[in-house]
């Protein structure tokens, strides 16, 4: 600057000096391509929602990413304060808003663990079901997601397709097609309508279908299996540190399902199914489980039709419901993972504090560990294969 | 032209070459978006497509366009106004640039070029510079990816192409394209001469490494890296809207038609029948009725090879970068090496 | 471990997680306070402050509990605002605001409280601590899980607790200049203050229970 003299430039022009330095050094530093910070989000096509991911790249590799969540905190834990028992259902639901009812679940039976209530066998059962159901929508709509993801633009269509009858059921027997808020402390709104079991073993049909034709299409894919295998490895102890949980904890090897190694009042022990793991911990394997269980959960659906009990669906509760005063933690394996409430009660017709420990949360707690050092498109195929619900992780 | 009945000054043989070029690209570049981008595309995930505009939705792409020339022309702040404008049009000139050598008949080319097919390879890397000038002149990370991806992917797969040709050149003896569907349809196969000698029988590998090659020029999956709408947006396209997309777009089919076209000249016999079916022995002696068939034959090979670019593009998922570089330089350089030679072998042993 | 719930075939004493606990004071020694454990459901352990980072490290290292379930909070005041339910234009009415613990007791208003599972045999413990009412620190666990460092984030925006040790306590919800910490009991949920909610009046009749029931 010593060479510009006030006496030789105007003001003006000094000015418009200044500012295309400042505008050069803005774009050296800008699009330096070594050492670009990148940001994934919150509005990206691969973030399922408002995540925003900041990674500073070197060319195409990632030397350190971080999450950034928040955009859709909804305060979930401040608002069951406020809120009643029977209330909480409607905000529980929105949290994993693909499998919505296995969301109200734990929450019940945290409830009802509480009260010391026990909903009849065939409210267990049908909860079963509507259950494993929402897990059926929920990963299906996963599986075809995937493709889009990995740039194949077919089975999302197919995933949508299938979904739909899914959805079909779970709205002829809850009556609402994404936010059932069905389940009921000592058992359920109501009763399945006729014909309904006949229509679910059909769909069941249908779903299984649809698994053999992702499997096909998408995981004997070659180009599929190059974008996945070996890609965001996450070995066992790792996964266990983080928490990890679901299809992502038993993809790296971790023989751990709620559902069966957990004793619980649903029917799940009722019938004999298979807990499916991996040894690999990559994204193929996380993609892979899931495939597996969604298929494994219409099989469990298929002989949960057949032995359904007799009796009412709702145990007698009070109208008024007073929760007895004690603490309470109620997991179970929800379609993203483990999903639990920790449920404090003061006596009151309410809450006095919970603590929702949601799968994504922990599931993606990893991702600062898992993308470091990996390519950009692997960005999306680990985010992907981890699977995450906005709405899981913000709460 | 001078072979039709009819005198035409000069510049009414440039008017008109002018509309056929124009033709030339918009009409397949409109028949593959309808044909292949709703509708087949729509078959294969198993929904209708567009129903609504027209027949059997057919008039979808004038609505779209309708749509796009209606919106609202944004040039980012800080992008560089003059080249973010002008790299849209630098892409569509490409095309045209290229179809200018694609011979439709034995007397209705626009160009009848010596070094044909060199001037076609030179002139298809021209859309590389729009696109990294969209890239780079966008300001935005996403599109700059886009832009380098695609320059690294485009120079890494042209290669291949040419040496893919380079078969077909030796074969035929000539770069001329004219000359090379002649040669094709004049030719025999082990003195067979029924079906002439299309190159995508003789020419095989070197077929097979010029569609891959091809399908990577276009960028479509699994080569679609540099657009990667899951990863980056749209690439190089992502701050693009209204009209300058809407060039953008038709630009990337109707270079897939153009491509698509060149194959067929090349490997599938162009504009050509066999010439032993008709008992025609040289170019001269063709009837000037193919002139008028010529065309008609062209589009309904480049339907085919678009049809396979397509099909490809709707079943696969997307490769990475690394990956496809690999892939260009592992396995079709080396594959087209192999072909060049054994072609050589062939050409100077028979 | 599970969760059977009142069945009548459940024995009053859950010999496993007696055993677990008991292991666990063996290793711990007088850093455990107090511990209860609810047959056939769960159990809990209390730990003084200063022994909450050594407790969860000799969980991991030493009892095989490898996996990291949630670290979180609570608060264990009662709400000056009660339910959010008072009408605006009314004084507030008055309420009991003793500080009673839950399980395993406590003495001071926070408590953090973590939850680790041992992934062999499937038991599941957790472990509270008290946060001292005049420095609202602990020890951060985020080396021993790494999985804690987001609860403990978490923790310290919702909570205002002060993770000793840990590397990045940023907000990871709420805007970095936000004051308050929300989940505490006496920041006020706002849309309940300004407007009745509306919910109070929403009971509705149980099915198969008739009008009258009182059950």
């Amino acid at each position: 600057m010593t060479a510009l003299d006030d006496a030789v430039l105007g003001d003006r022009q000094r000015l418009s000096y200044i500012a295309s330095q400042a505008a050069d050094a803005r774009l050296n530093v800008e699009l330096e391509t070594e050492g670009m910070t990148l940001n994934i989000g919150p509005q990206h096509p691969a973030t399922h929602g408002t995540l925003r991911i900041i990674a500073r790249l070197d060319g195409e590799q990632v030397v350190w990413a971080e999450p950034s969540c928040g955009y859709m905190h909804r305060g979930y834990e401040k608002l069951t304060e406020v809120r009643t028992y029977p209330q909480v259902t409607t905000l529980v639901n929105r949290i994993d808003w693909l499998g919505s009812f296995a969301n109200e679940v734990p929450f019940i039976l945290a409830a009802e663990k509480l009260m010391g209530v026990e909903a009849p066998p065939r409210a267990q059962w049908i909860r079963t079901i509507l259950f494993e159901l929402s897990r059926v929508a929920n990963v299906s709509l996963f599986l075809g997601d995937l493709g889009v993801q990995l740039g194949a633009i077919t089975p999302v269509f197919l995933a949508f397709r299938d979904r739909e009858y899914v959805l079909n059921l779970i709205e002829s027997a809850t009556g609402g097609r994404f936010h059932p808020n069905f389940d009921r402390i000592g058992g359920l709104k109501d009763d399945l309508p006729a014909g309904w079991i006949a229509e679910t073993k059909q769909v069941m049909r249908k779903m299984r279908n649809f698994c053999d034709e992702i499997e096909s299409l998408l995981f004997g894919n070659e180009i599929f299996q190059s974008r996945t295998r070996g890609i965001g490895v996450i070995p066992r102890d790792v996964a266990m540190q983080y928490g990890l949980s679901g299809a992502n904890l038993r993809a790296s090897g971790v023989d751990w399902d709620l559902r069966r190694d957990q004793d619980s009042p649903m029917a799940w022990n009722k019938v004999s199914w298979k807990v499916h793991t991996h040894p690999d911990g990559d994204s193929f394997a996380r993609c892979w489980v899931r495939l597996q269980e969604t298929r494994e959960a219409t099989l469990i659906v298929d002989q949960l039709l057949d032995g359904i009990p007799s009796g009412p669906v709702m145990a007698k509760v009070p109208k008024i419901i007073k929760v007895p005063e004690g603490e309470a933690w109620v997991s179970t394996e929800n379609p993203l993972g483990e999903m639990g409430y920790y449920v404090v009660s003061r006596g009151d017709i309410g809450p006095f504090r919970v603590k929702i420990r949601s799968a994504s949360f922990n599931n993606i707690s990893i991702v600062p560990w898992a993308l470091r050092g990996v390519y950009v498109p692997d960005i999306i195929t680990i985010l992907a294969s981890l699977y995450f619900i906005l709405g899981d992780i913000d709460r | 032209m001078s072979a039709l009945a009819i005198e035409i000054p000069y510049w009414g043989q440039s008017l008109l070459r002018v509309l056929g070029g124009l033709v030339a690209v918009l009409l397949p570049a409109g028949t593959i978006v309808y044909v292949f981008l709703f509708k087949m595309m729509s078959f294969m995930q198993s929904r209708l497509g567009p129903m609504e505009a027209g027949p059997y939705g057919s008039l979808q792409l004038v609505a779209e366009v309708g749509k796009w020339l209606q919106k609202e022309d944004i040039v980012p702040t800080n992008a560089d106004r003059r080249i973010f404008r002008m790299a849209p049009i630098v892409v569509l000139v490409s095309t045209f640039l290229l179809v200018a050598v694609v011979p439709f008949g034995p007397d209705a080319w626009f160009t009848d070029f010596e070094t044909g097919i060199f001037y076609a390879l030179a002139v298809s890397s021209v859309s590389v510079l729009g696109i990294l000038m969209a890239g780079w002149a966008s300001a935005n990370k996403y599109s700059l990816l886009g832009g380098l991806r695609a320059a690294g992917q485009l120079i890494a797969y042209e290669l291949p192409m040419v040496l893919a040709v380079v078969g077909v050149v030796i074969q035929a003896g000539t770069m001329n394209l004219q000359q090379i569907v002649v040669a094709q349809n004049s030719g025999s196969i082990f003195g067979f001469d029924g079906l002439g000698n299309p190159y995508v029988l003789t020419q095989f590998v070197g077929f097979l490494v010029f569609m891959v090659a091809m399908q990577a020029e276009l960028s479509q999956a699994p080569f679609d890296m540099p657009i990667a709408e899951s990863e980056l947006v749209s690439g190089y396209m992502t701050e693009y809207s209204g009209f300058r997309f809407l060039i953008f777009f038709i630009g990337e089919f109707a270079t897939a038609g153009v491509f698509a076209m060149i194959a067929s000249t090349l490997f599938l016999g162009g504009w050509g029948l066999p010439f032993a079916w008709f008992g025609w022995d040289s170019v001269d002696s063709v009837a000037n009725w193919m002139n008028v068939a010529g065309p008609v034959i062209v589009v309904t090979k480049m339907m085919a090879v678009t049809f396979l670019v397509m099909w490809v593009r709707f079943s696969s998922p997307r490769l990475r970068e690394d990956q496809l570089q690999r892939f260009a330089w592992k396995v079709l350089i080396p594959l087209s090496l192999a072909n060049i030679m054994v072609t050589a072998v062939f050409k100077v042993v028979a | 471990m599970g969760l059977r719930l009142s069945s009548p075939a459940e024995p009053p004493v859950d010999a496993a997680r007696d055993a677990m606990v008991a292991e666990v004071r063996a290793v711990l020694g007088a850093a455990v306070l107090d511990s209860l454990v609810k047959p056939g459901d769960d159990a809990w352990i209390r730990v003084s402050t200063g022994a909450w980072r050594q407790t969860l490290q000799s969980l991991r290292t030493v009892l095989g509990f490898h996996y990291f379930c949630f670290l979180s909070a609570i608060d264990w005041m009662p709400s000056p605002f009660g339910r959010g339910e008072d009408d605006p234009t009314q004084p507030a009415p008055e309420r009991d605001a003793t500080i009673r613990p839950g399980y395993c007791g406590g003495d001071t208003r926070m408590q953090v409280f973590a939850r680790v599972v041992n992934p062999v045999t499937h038991a599941a413990i957790t472990v509270k601590a008290d946060v001292p009412d005049d420095t609202m620190t602990v020890d951060s666990v985020a080396d021993v899980y790494e999985g804690a460092n987001w609860h403990e984030r978490e923790a310290h925006e919702m909570f205002g607790i002060s993770f000793a040790g840990h590397p990045d306590l940023r907000n990871m919800y709420l805007p970095s200049d936000f004051e308050g910490h929300p989940l505490r009991k006496d920041f006020p949920l706002l849309a309940r203050m300004v407007k009745p909610w509306p919910g109070i009046v929403d009971v509705e009749p149980l099915p198969g229970g008739g009008e009258g029931d009182e059950s």
